[in-house]
């Protein structure tokens, strides 16, 4: 790119080392380099501490896990450092296993967060999809059209605990304790997918030339056939990928579950009853005092953060293809 | 492209299947309705469940200078003050590292590189709120207590200036900021990416040309092209910042209350919501709700605004090509 190369140097019967020096001031040259440093660091600043999260996370975590782990029900008091050896035997381990972790699971938070992100993906995608088809195919520059996407730019915005706040108000206090289950997270979770679905959906849209949509109509093709069988497949990796980094964005959120959810210490595949996510559960793991509850959070970390950032990046590769396709 | 739609509205219009079509067009608009109706079921609900507050307590909700639940004292000033003092340390922490990454990344990084700096900035942003929280409390605030009680005793018995840099337990206002600044890089970093790469080439060469450096290129034709763009940026992280929660829980410390100590603790909105509402009596919980309706207007601003300064620079540059 040329824009980036060095300033053109003029032709001289001088060698061009010469001529910069002589054209070009040494306070010039160095503020120029020095605006270069600067930007590096910037990089740096924001790299070094996600560097660092990474790490402590994987240190952390990795003392702890263990397949185990994984599918084993959470231990109901964390904050004893030394679990009794009755809790141990209760809870999967051997009684004669010394070593606490034994009993240790974060088995039902898993579940709690596969349950919700899919239950909120279910609610969410096709409906921000179809709001994305509205936008785009129908809507275009229509004044409600224009009014509907300031709004869900808008709502992408709105803070996640207001999404668990409102669930919380129009779900949960009606029903009482009851309320709080996998269902009434899924839409708190939802609500916040949804306006992300729709803006990256209609990006997508966006790409599929118009070309294809005329060659459509001009075989008699009626716009709904034409949308559905034409337009959405071309923009089918774009759309996978927008709605993976949504579901990536829900698998991480606390705040919109942590009003909702309840609490469970073993598994609940269903979406009524109380249950809990591995964010809720480090929070709450965190929040409490003891080397049990600690390790259990870095572990419960270092899973959230595999699956969020895997998620993200599959995601990132097949949005990459797609538009290099385009 | 509006004679293209037109032209496919036509077509469509009369005949057999017509129906389907309708059908399908009303579907898509009842989808698209939903965004607005959620916004407007959200505002309606929060605000009834928060009606109690605001006319028991009244004045004393909006302007009360005390956040004392357990004396029935529910002012929420402090806990404003502490949102927009957390918000405000995060967004000047983020935007000149966020400016600087952009600018890194679409002008000075080789071409190959650039993919891996965005990709980066990706993961950065994919990382959990609760996760931040996680290292925050328990690796980074008992570390950078040092580096408090070092300014502190540098810069503490400086009059005025002194009081913002007292002692620190570690959580702190500065804390939760510097954390939630890192969290909100990723997306001023993604905007202003984009506002930067708008500036049209022949002006940017054209600087060069005249025998500019790639600082004074920047400075002379990057910058000035961007400047709505970057405010649209800062605002977008000013709203993340402000609706910031469950970091905030664990890194502010709990205490609500008005003071200039940047390395104390405190209390913002959000976190007092995540904190108490689950365990709330009748009237307390009316309070916590109507918090979420003040943050949700709050943020509702900042954004609109931020959209309207985006588009309204959207709409300018392509003017200009």
């Amino acid at each position: 790119m040329t824009a980036t190369a060095a300033p053109a140097r003029p032709a001289g019967p001088a060698r061009s080392d010469d001529v910069r020096i002589s054209t070009m001031s040494r306070r010039r040259r160095v503020r120029d380099r020095l605006a270069s440093v600067l930007m590096v660091v910037a990089f740096g600043v924001a790299v070094v501490p996600l560097g660092f999260v990474i790490v402590n996370v994987a240190q952390q975590g990795l003392k702890v896990m263990s397949p185990g782990l994984l599918t084993r029900t959470i231990p109901p008091d964390t904050s004893s450092n030394d679990l009794s050896n009755d809790t141990i035997a209760k809870y999967g381990g051997t009684a004669s296993t010394t070593e606490t972790t034994a009993a240790l699971g974060i088995g039902p938070a898993i579940v709690g967060t596969a349950l919700t992100t899919l239950g909120a993906s279910a609610l969410a995608i096709p409906l921000g999809i179809l709001g994305a088809i509205y936008l785009h195919e129908y809507g275009r520059r229509r004044r409600l059209a224009r009014f509907v996407r300031f709004m869900t730019d808008v709502m992408v915005g709105v803070p996640s605990v207001v999404m668990g706040v409102f669930v919380y108000a129009i779900w949960v206090v009606p029903r009482g304790v009851g309320g709080r289950s996998a269902l009434a997270a899924s839409f708190a979770l939802g609500c916040l997918m949804l306006p992300i679905v729709v803006r990256s959906t209609e990006e997508m849209l966006r790409l599929v030339p118009d070309t294809l949509r005329e060659a459509s109509a001009a075989l008699g093709i009626r716009t709904w056939r034409t949308t559905v069988t034409v337009v959405l497949p071309a923009a089918a990796p774009g759309i996978v990928s927008g709605s993976m980094l949504a579901v990536a964005r829900a698998a991480g959120e606390t705040a919109p579950v942590l009003f909702t959810i309840g609490a469970a210490y073993r598994y609940n595949w269903g979406l009524s009853g109380g249950n809990t996510s591995l964010s809720l559960f480090i929070y709450n793991q965190a929040s409490l005092t003891g080397a049990t509850s600690l390790r259990l959070a870095w572990a419960a970390a270092l899973t959230l953060i595999t699956i969020v950032v895997v998620v993200t990046l599959i995601a990132r590769t097949i949005s990459t293809r797609a538009t290099t396709l385009h | 492209m509006t004679t293209s739609t037109e032209r496919l509205d036509d077509i469509t219009a009369p005949g057999r299947g017509g129906r389907a079509d309708s059908a399908f067009r009303s579907l898509a608009l009842v989808a698209g309705l939903s965004v607005l109706a959620i916004l407007a079921l959200i505002a309606v609900t929060t605000t009834q469940q928060g009606w109690r507050a605001f006319t028991v307590l009244g004045g004393r909700y909006w302007f009360g200078a005390t956040w004392n639940p357990q004396a029935g004292r529910f002012g929420i000033l402090p806990l404003v003050y502490g949102t927009f003092l957390v918000a405000t340390i995060a967004v000047v922490a983020a935007v000149p590292v966020s400016l600087g990454i952009a600018l890194f990344s679409t002008e000075v990084c080789p071409r190959r590189l650039r993919t891996v700096t965005v990709t980066v900035i990706d993961v950065l942003a994919a990382v959990p709120s609760v996760v931040f929280g996680l290292w925050g409390f328990r690796v980074l605030a008992p570390r950078i207590r040092g580096v408090y009680a070092a300014i502190h005793g540098a810069l503490g018995s400086v009059p005025g200036l002194g009081r913002l840099f007292g002692t620190s337990s570690g959580r702190s206002f500065m804390t939760a900021g510097l954390v939630v600044g890192l969290m909100i890089t990723p997306i001023v970093t993604a905007v202003t990416r984009e506002v930067f790469a708008t500036v049209p080439r022949n002006d940017k060469e054209g600087a060069l040309a005249l025998g500019a450096t790639r600082w004074e290129m920047i400075r002379g034709v990057v910058f000035p092209h961007s400047t709505g763009g970057i405010s649209g940026a800062v605002m977008l992280g000013l709203g993340r910042a402000l609706g910031e929660t469950i970091a905030v829980v664990l890194l502010v410390g709990a205490n609500p209350r008005f003071g200039a100590n940047l390395f104390g603790t405190g209390e913002t909105m959000p976190a007092q919501i995540a904190r108490q509402l689950n365990e709330a009596g009748p009237l307390f919980r009316s309070a916590l709700v109507g918090l979420g309706v003040v943050l949700f207007i709050v943020t509702i601003a900042v954004n609109s605004s931020a959209r309207a300064l985006v588009t309204f620079i959207d709409r300018r540059t392509r003017g200009a090509t």
